[in-house]
């Protein structure tokens, strides 16, 4: 057999170290079906060592070792994965025969080879039994593949890249919309800068024909002086009302821009799923959002435009000096380079300090958001004191970060003064010597003075921008952090919209894992059309996980959820979530009047509708008890409603709009039994005529379900009605016989004198 | 009868209680990995039900000992970081190249918060994957690597 015959039957994506030596070990016509390339060993260390699935045999390569094992009935994989690192095992009847480990990264490939080897096994126990091969199909959702694309539209998840570039200069992006403005404010600021170089040129003519020849004693006229004096006075009102007119542009569009980039960060964190907020601070984000953007907002308004002004006029001087006296002109600038230098090695570590200084800001933040909401708890604990201690230790490590960063812009801001004073020095000195050799007469040395007391004045003001550049790039990478985070829930690319919703939910095979636990697996479920599924199972079971991912609070890591047949990350998230009603154990209310919590999901909802609905909900006649009725305002979160009103008022805002699915999870578990009979008419009369998922901790909740369905650590075990699931004696039996203890036990307790 | 363990064919933990009941597929878990993996590790049953209690392992024989340890180093996957060669971009999300005590590896960073702190100068970095690495402490890694880690912070 010649090496090209080998070649061929190796696949092309089969990495070159691995081809020759695979190569030599393949019989004749033996074909590779799948292959994986493990990235740990049995020791857990990182190695890459190969696995591979032919049309007879398994083989894998550790090391330079190479083993085979001949496919035959009963051989199967075992998977699972513990701390991110998966691992499979094959097995015969008899015992296990050897181990592969990777990290999770590689779990789709390795799921993709056991089934594959599932498969061919089951061809060999039955090879007249058609067992279909799922080449067309997504290995992961099982959705069917576009033609010619091994990429499934659904899962491809491409990692977002971080945009290299600096961070201010991507604020354009915000800027653009202005830049007529833009454009007119920076016109504006040449004009003045212009105008702000004219009167120390006057002073030239002032000296050499006013002053000096004054002194040697021709007298002083007013003809010879007013024009001088007009032209300073004329100057300087040129001056003023063109700063006036740039200053109040140039703000007005920062503030502008300030605003856009404000909003557009909010909207866009709206954007984000639950898994984002679950992995986020609240501090720290009410931090970006607010104290950064305020950061970059004053850059832009103040002292992009100072800095601007500070350039132009550098430049301008630089001209002016220049066209009067060169030699002068050099000395002047001596000063230049090295404080170019010490802005370049001192600007690193002003920025790394300041993102330092901002992360630590959002946990000072963090303690405030997480101490605020649960002050009961601080104080039912009696730890004021702890929070306090919190605080105090969140404020130091602020206060010891800007001590850092303030050691070295304390020292660079007076070196830059000094290298200033120490040109000045020079300016006079070569400049007294030029007028000693008469070179240069008094007035050129008056007018440089005056102009290189600006000029350095302007440097200085412009190299201590450096820090507020440098605190604003630090600002504006952390607004970018948000912005470049594209959604976990991202919208579709070819959105799908359904006119009409049915209510048909299909699970297949959903899997779904919170970072690298397991959560759900092989999840498989058709709910009809109308049809009132009751979901029970122990706490911890994935019960509210099953929900969020039907809400697509989170998407499926594994398998899909289809609703009318049509993979729900297909259609428009907004859009979807629209045909949903939820009902969550603990009812949010945000801050507002009644009215409007219920008509949360639909303001445009008429008074009559509000009130229907509030009256299915049982609400209607306990608002009505309230003294603001329907108007009544309710707290920042509702504390001024109990539990069971404020749960009926979530039942109203779900029944408001009207939804074709409906989502209970644990309604009712946080009230007492005789609300909740209030609350189980309410929710009677919403599950009329809508698919209906209920979660329930008390299962006599449950008698009206159609089906149970019993969730045991992230898998279905059993689903059936009530009583055929009482005949099983299986779960569900375990699960109502204890809670039917427990009551007894209670009635027991209650009826004891 | 004291408790003791051993391995089956299939490559299963088993337990035998002091009844002498067996139970198979036992896995070891330490109640404190981070801050006291020495001390308190429960045997659980393959449904997720503690079967057995040890403040210390001292109380099994040599043989359990052994097979318990070798079954908690196959569990615990938390690479401990020697040092850091290079990162892709100091924004996140990013790509980590690292030296472990398992050797040579490269992962993402999704975000900063993804970097915890532990008591005094140890961190533990979680990346995209789930997978936990550790920094057993920060102030010992060569400068390059600290200065890497510190703008991260
Ligand atoms: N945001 C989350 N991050 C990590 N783990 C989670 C998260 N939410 C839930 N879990 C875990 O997932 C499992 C299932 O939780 P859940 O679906 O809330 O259970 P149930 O609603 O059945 O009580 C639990 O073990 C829980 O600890
Ligand atoms: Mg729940």
């Amino acid at each position: 057999m010649t090496r090209a015959t080998d070649d061929r039957l190796l696949p092309d994506d089969l990495p070159q170290a691995w081809r020759s030596g695979l190569a030599a070990q393949l019989q004749p016509g033996e074909a590779v079906q799948v292959w994986l390339q493990t990235d740990l060993d049995d020791r857990l260390h990182f190695a890459t060592n190969l696995l591979v699935l032919t049309d007879r045999r398994l083989l894998a390569c550790a090391g330079e070792q190479w083993r085979c094992w001949p496919l035959a009935t009963g051989q199967h994989f075992q998977h699972h994965d513990h701390a991110g690192v998966g691992t499979l095992a094959l097995h015969d009847s008899e015992r296990r025969l050897a181990t592969w480990r990777y990290t999770l990264a590689l779990n789709t490939e390795a799921l993709r080879l056991a089934d594959q080897h599932t498969r061919q096994v089951e061809r060999l126990a039955h090879p007249d039994h058609v067992v279909e091969d799922e080449d067309g199909l997504c290995p992961r959702c099982k959705a069917p593949l576009p033609p010619d694309d091994d990429e499934c539209p659904l899962c491809e998840r491409s990692t977002p890249r971080p945009p290299s570039t600096w961070a201010l200069l991507r604020l354009w992006r915000f800027a653009r919309p202005y830049r007529g403005r833009l454009l007119a404010g920076f016109l504006l600021t040449l004009a003045s800068t212009a105008a702000n170089l004219v009167p120390p040129y006057l002073t030239i003519p002032l000296m050499d024909k006013v002053l000096i020849p004054h002194q040697t004693g021709t007298p002083i006229t007013v003809e010879a002086v007013w024009p001088y004096l007009a032209g300073l006075l004329g100057a300087a009102l040129v001056a003023w009302a063109l700063g006036w007119a740039r200053t109040y542009i140039l703000a007005r569009v920062s503030e502008r821009i300030g605003a856009d980039l404000r909003t557009t960060t909010f909207n866009h964190l709206m954007g984000q799923s639950l898994e984002y907020f679950g992995g986020k601070r609240t501090g720290d984000l009410m931090a970006r959002i607010g104290a950064e953007t305020d950061r970059i907002n004053v850059f832009l308004s103040l002292h992009l435009l100072d800095f601007a002004t500070d350039v132009l006029m550098l430049f301008m001087t630089a001209v002016v000096l220049f066209s009067i006296n060169p030699w002068l002109a050099l000395v002047t600038l001596l000063p230049l380079p090295v404080i170019a230098w010490m802005i370049h090695t001192v600007r690193d570590r002003l920025r790394t300090g300041f993102e330092k200084v901002d992360r630590i800001w959002g946990e000072v933040t963090n303690v405030l958001a997480d101490t605020i909401p649960g002050i009961r708890v601080v104080k039912a604990f009696a730890q004021e004191k702890r929070e306090s201690a919190r605080f105090a230790a969140a404020n130091r490590r602020n206060l010891e970060t800007n001590d850092r960063v303030n050691r070295v812009w304390s020292l660079f801001g007076p070196t830059v003064t000094l290298l200033t004073e120490v040109g000045l020095l020079f300016v006079w000195g070569f400049g007294i010597w030029q007028v000693g050799r008469d070179h240069i007469t008094v007035g050129v040395l008056t007018a440089f003075i005056a102009y290189i007391s600006r000029f350095y004045l302007r440097l200085d003001s412009m190299s201590r921008i450096v820090s507020v550049t440098q605190k604003a790039a630090a600002g504006a990478k952390r607004i970018f952090d948000i912005l470049d985070h594209g959604s976990s829930v991202p919208e579709p690319a070819r959105p799908v919209h359904l006119a009409r919703v049915e209510g048909r939910i299909e699970l297949r095979g959903v899997a779904f894992r919170y970072g690298n636990r397991a959560v759900l697996r092989g999840v498989d479920l058709d709910i009809a059309p109308g049809e009132f599924i009751g979901l029970v199972g122990h706490s911890g079971s994935g019960k509210s996980t099953l929900v969020n991912l039907i809400n697509r609070f989170y998407d499926v890591s594994g398998g899909s959820i289809r609703i009318d047949g049509t993979d729900i990350r297909a259609l428009p998230v907004a859009e979807y979530r629209r045909h949903i009603g939820l009902v969550l154990q603990e009812p949010f209310l945000f801050f507002g009047t009644i009215a409007d919590n219920i008509a949360y999901g639909k303001p445009e909802a008429t008074r009559a509708e509000i009130i229907a609905a509030a009256r299915a909900a049982h609400a209607h006649e306990f608002i009505l008890r309230l003294p603001h009725g329907y108007d009544s305002m309710v707290g920042e979160r509702g504390q001024t409603l109990s539990g069971g009103e404020r749960q009926r008022i979530s039942i109203a805002r779900a029944l408001l709009i009207d939804p074709r699915i409906l989502i209970l999870d644990e309604a009712t578990s946080s009230v007492d039994t005789a609300t909740e009979k209030e609350i189980q008419r309410a929710l009677d009369n919403l599950v009329e005529g809508r698919t209906t998922l209920a979660i329930a901790h008390r299962l006599s909740t449950l008698r009206k379900a159609d089906r149970l369905v019993v969730l045991d650590r992230g898998q279905i075990v059993e689903v059936g009605p009530h009583d055929a699931l009482m005949a099983r004696e299986g779960h569900y039996y375990r699960l109502y016989m204890a809670q039917q203890r427990l009551a007894e036990a209670d009635a027991a307790e209650g009826a004891l004198p | 009868m004291k408790i003791s363990l051993e391995r089956d064919a299939h490559g299963l933990l088993v337990l035998i209680d002091a009844a002498g009941q067996r139970h198979a597929g036992v896995q070891p878990v330490r109640a404190f990995p981070l801050s006291a993996p020495g001390e308190g590790v429960a045997l659980m049953s393959a449904d997720g039900h503690e079967l057995a209690w040890f403040d210390a392992l001292d109380a099994l024989d040599a043989t359990s000992r052994a097979l318990l340890d070798e079954e908690l180093s196959r569990r615990e996957f938390m690479p401990r970081i020697r040092s850091i060669a290079g990162v892709s971009s100091f924004s996140t999300p990013c790509d980590w190249d690292i030296v472990t005590d398992r050797g040579a590896t490269r992962f993402t960073l999704r975000s900063e918060d993804d970097i915890r702190r532990l008591d005094g100068a140890r961190l533990l970095i979680t990346d995209s994957h789930g997978i936990h690495y550790e920094v057993a402490d920060m102030k010992a890694l060569d400068r390059p690597s600290r200065r890497i880690l510190d703008r991260f912070l």
